[in-house]
């Protein structure tokens, strides 16, 4: 039959099913494919925090949703075009997120009896005429690998498992992609397995063939490559781009590595992947606990190491301490916190941004550190860097925030050149010429840096206060204040040393959305949409947050409102208006979910009927 | 690459190593009170170090909170004063990233069984080569006198004036327990005794505890009398020595024999029993270690001194340095182009 090509700018599709059915795996195959032709591409992987949720439920539900297109693609997308569910429950907990009139593919063979009970349906939605408002295509998939394997050998356990890439081949079909990319990816993974490898091959064919010859599918989409630059590419989670950033921050440092943290959901792959970094001669401590894993990065650091550890919300909560010793005996360390959902253990997969204020405050006594936060799931790695050259230049721990949502999700990151990224230098200093701990580089106010090895400097430091320059223990009160005068200024000066804040439209006028760090993309988009509607709105985007970009202030009162929206109930919001004396409004939610586009959109638009 | 770092590491030292003990004297007053233990550990720890032969450049004295925690200020090292309870990881950290260092931990009771209990029962299985000097002395003192996890039932202290309920932690047995390779008991009056076993924790390659009675004479003054004064102890302590039999009292007439499994008093000097019927002290049998140490709280027999136990096993910066070996001495290791660009890399032309 003759099939309509139809041409989009961007879709959204979601593949759904059991934890068991392999939905990460073709989402992460589907978006990897879509990078290699050019588009854009944003991810977001949606599954249960139960390890193996029993088989067909609806609590069982794991899904891997992505948005690609040809223009830049900030967010894993809101409604979605196209479903693929697996069984009942995958469509049962998704289909609330689905496009009215989008295209629902349904395996038929995951509605059975025990299915639907499973899902709590009282009455077989596909053929209930529930679903009137989409345009639902039952196959049985299971049946199709059947079918198309049944001179196998490969066991029907086997068989059964592959209907998932025989779902991944009829996406191929309808967006227009080419196999080839999956089918390398399948001869790396099942290489030394010549059967696998060949049904897993002829089953993506088939789905791809299927849906190309069968009459159910109608049109085909196409959606044109992006004006991508030059270079290599791959897509990335959050964690995996932290991973990376910190053996390349120590390189370009020309220092060794050392992880110490203790396992935390969203944080933990972090660990897994500079676990396995042994061939780049990184060293890690998995540790007792997280007040041992940032203890044991700050001996690493006293040590001459480039110093990290990693965790999320409660994690940071029992190293605080210790961080406070990491500001008076002013050694570098980067602490990586990817926020979760709290108070206590709160949501532990879900995202939120509710640790700015423990980031800002929370330690005992005058403790002022940098704060830096990342906007996307590839810009976790530049923000790894630069929290990285902030704490080793400052001689200082920073705070780096990311998010639950950007720790797992992925968009394709332009693998970097490594003489392009900033050289970082410690002051490692080696002659006992004139030597004090606490004598300071001038410019930086950080310390001079003698690490045990180095002969003749020789000194101790502590958590007690030190005399300045000498770095004796005293109580002296004119010291205290001296040192704490010089602690805050340290740390106040790199306000010279980070980027100005941007404003995308307007530079002055009625609102100024200004967002921080994993909301970037939930706003861009927000804000790309207004102005092509015409609205008078301007944007500002975070990614210092202690100290602020020197311009700040003067943005701010460039316009009449301000509208901080965040996933806290005002973290920012409160520390602009004590720093400035400047009011906003603000947009506050803490749902466990991302930000979403259309919920700045609404805002906006209802402030803009209220003119000031 | 060969980093800063490296350079630093593998830097010989200029000139001999030749110290006196007072190379190792910070030039700061010691500010611990009249008659603290503390200034005898203090002073064989100096007076060890030349013995060494460590360059004092590559020695880190790392402590947490308490009075035993002032130790490493008047060390001239390196030397870190930390946190409450957090030297065991610090130094962990520390010993990892840095193996050639000698590294030495002064902690108290407090510091190192109570907040610090989790960090001292992980290195301890760990193995990581750490010298851990524990001065007990059986009360929180730098806080003015609470109960600490060594103190004895009964014990009147600040904060149990009507007697201490808790039952103590035998730090031997613990330790032990955890899995240290070196595990001591010394005591401040004891100085020669006191630089044997911190000479051996340094040659010790793995986890040494060395615990140490320590007088406090301010909050629980004369606590260990009984097992250290010269009138009493020699009826009531026992020296352990590799090799040989455990034999005590004021006229080395007594001495210790296995029951099975339990360790009884028996006399060498009415003819019954003679010197070999009695247990032999073996530093490497671990099942002895810990009935020896489980001596120590039971009121009829002798308080042990001496090293229960001292057990080589591979430490475990030995081992992360064995993995980094054989996986950057792969063909092809390390590269980090490798790390950047994957399988599933593409490229836009």
């Amino acid at each position: 039959m003759e099939k309509q090509v139809q041409y989009l700018e961007e879709a959204v599709i979601r593949f759904a099913g059991d934890s068991g059915d392999g939905m990460q795996l073709v989402g992460t195959l589907f978006s990897n494919t879509s990078g290699s032709i050019g588009n854009d591409v944003n991810t977001f992987p949606d599954y249960p925090s139960e390890i193996r949720a029993p088989e067909g439920t609806l609590y069982g539900v794991s899904a891997y949703q992505i948005q690609f297109g040809q223009k830049r693609i900030n967010t894993p997308g809101n409604k979605i075009d196209l479903l693929v569910a697996m069984n009942a429950s995958s469509l049962k907990v998704n289909l609330p997120h689905v496009k009215k009139g989008a295209l629902i593919i349904v395996n038929s063979a995951g509605f059975d009896e025990k299915n639907l009970r499973l899902a709590k349906y009282q009455k077989n939605p596909l053929e209930d005429n529930s679903l009137s408002d989409y345009q639902v295509v039952p196959l049985n998939i299971s049946g199709l690998v059947k079918e198309e394997l049944k001179d196998s050998q490969i066991s029907p356990k086997y068989v059964d498992r592959t209907k998932n890439i025989f779902a991944l081949g009829m996406t191929y079909w309808l967006y227009d992609r080419p196999l080839h990319h999956t089918e390398k990816w399948l001869e790396g993974k099942f290489g030394k397995k010549a059967d696998i490898l060949a049904s897993n091959k002829r089953v993506l064919k088939a789905g791809w063939e299927f849906a190309n010859t069968s009459e159910i599918f109608k049109t085909q989409f196409k959606i044109k490559h992006s004006d991508m630059k030059p270079g290599y590419y791959r897509n990335i989670t959050g964690n995996h781009a932290v991973a990376i950033g910190l053996v390349i921050a120590a390189h370009k440092a020309n220092m060794p590595l050392f992880l110490g943290s203790y396992p935390i959901t969203p944080a933990t792959e972090i660990l897994h992947f500079i676990s396995g970094y042994k061939e780049y001669k990184v060293k890690h401590l998995q540790a007792e606990d997280e007040i041992a894993g940032v203890c044991s990065a700050i001996g690493a650091s006293y040590g001459g190491f480039f110093a990290a550890t990693t965790t999320s919300g409660p994690g940071l909560s029992l190293k605080v301490e210790a961080i406070g010793l990491a500001v008076i005996l002013e050694l570098p360390l980067v602490i990586v916190d990817v926020q979760r959902g709290g108070p206590s253990t709160g949501l532990p997969t879900k995202p939120e941004q509710s640790d700015l204020f423990m980031a800002m405050y929370g330690r005992h006594g005058e403790a002022p550190l940098p704060i830096v936060a990342a906007t996307s799931a590839s810009d976790c790695f530049d923000m790894t860097i630069e929290a990285g050259r902030l704490a080793i230049k400052y001689m200082t721990p920073v705070i780096l925030l990311t998010d639950g949502y950007l720790a797992q999700g992925t968009n394709p990151w332009k693998i970097p050149n490594l003489d392009e990224l900033p050289d970082i230098h410690p002051t490692f200093v080696t002659n006992p010429e004139g030597f004090a701990p606490y004598k300071r580089d001038p410019q930086t106010l950080a310390r001079l840096w003698a690490i045990p090895g180095t002969q003749g400097l020789e000194h101790r430091i502590g958590g007690l206060e030190k005399e300045d320059i000498t770095g004796l223990v005293t109580q002296d009160p004119a010291n205290h204040q001296k040192m704490v005068d010089i602690r805050a200024k340290k740390i106040e000066n790199i306000v010279n040393d980070i980027p100005l804040a941007v404003v995308e439209g307007e530079q002055h006028g009625d609102l100024l959305i200004l967002g921080w760090g994993g909301t970037y993309g939930a706003i861009k988009d927000a804000f790309d949409k207004l102005r092509s509607d015409g609205k008078k709105v301007s944007y500002c985007h975070l990614k210092h947050l202690n100290p602020f970009p020197k311009n700040l202030e003067q943005i701010l009162k460039s316009f009449k409102r301000i509208l901080i929206p965040e996933l806290n109930m005002g973290h920012l919001r409160t520390i602009i208006r004590s720093t400035y004396l400047i009011d906003s409004i603000g947009l506050n939610k803490v749902q466990g979910l991302p930000l979403n586009a259309y919920e700045v959109e609404d805002k906006v638009n209802e402030l803009l009927k209220v003119k000031e | 690459m060969s980093t800063v770092v490296d350079e630093i590491t593998h830097r010989q030292h200029v000139g001999t190593v030749d110290y006196t003990p007072k190379d190792f004297k910070a030039p700061i007053d010691v500010r611990w009170c009249a008659g603290c233990g503390g200034y005898s550990i203090l002073a064989q720890v100096q007076r060890i170090m030349p013995g060494l032969g460590i360059p004092k450049e590559k020695i880190v004295f790392i402590s947490g909170i308490g009075c035993s925690s002032r130790f490493p200020y008047y060390m001239d090292v390196y030397g870190v004063h930390s946190l409450h309870g957090r030297a065991i990881a610090i130094a962990s950290g520390l010993k990892i990233a840095r193996p050639e260092l000698s590294l030495w931990i002064a902690t108290g009771d407090g510091d190192c069984m109570s907040i610090g209990g989790n960090h001292f029962i992980h290195a301890c299985r760990r193995n990581v080569n750490l010298n851990v000097i524990m001065f007990n002395n059986g009360v929180y003192s730098l806080t003015k006198g609470q109960y600490s996890p060594t103190s004895q039932q009964g014990q009147i202290t600040k904060s149990s004036p009507l007697g201490v309920l808790d039952d103590p932690f035998n730090p031997a047995s613990l330790a032990l327990g955890s899995g240290a390779s070196l595990v001591a008991r010394g005591y401040d009056g004891d100085p020669k005794n006191l630089q044997y076993l911190f000479e051996r924790a340094a040659q010790h390659n793995g986890f040494s505890f060395v615990e140490v009675y320590a007088n406090c004479v301010i909050y629980n003054d004369g606590a260990f009398d009984l097992f250290t004064r010269k009138e009493t102890r020699n009826e009531h302590s026992i020296l352990l020595e590799h090799g040989k039999p455990l034999i005590f009292g004021d006229n080395k007439d007594k001495g210790i024999k296995l029951d099975g499994f339990k360790p009884t008093i028996v006399s060498i000097a009415d003819g019954k029993y003679s010197v070999n019927d009695l247990l032999v002290h073996d530093e490497q049998d671990s099942t002895l270690a810990f009935i020896l140490a489980n001596m120590t709280y039971n009121p009829e027999m002798p308080r042990p001194m001496g090293v229960f136990q001292a057990i080589e096993r591979k430490t475990y910066e030995q081992k992360v340095e064995d993995q980094i070996a054989y996986y950057s001495g792969k063909p092809g290791a390390g590269k980090l182009e490798n790390l950047l660009i994957d399988e599933d890399s593409w490229e836009i032309k």
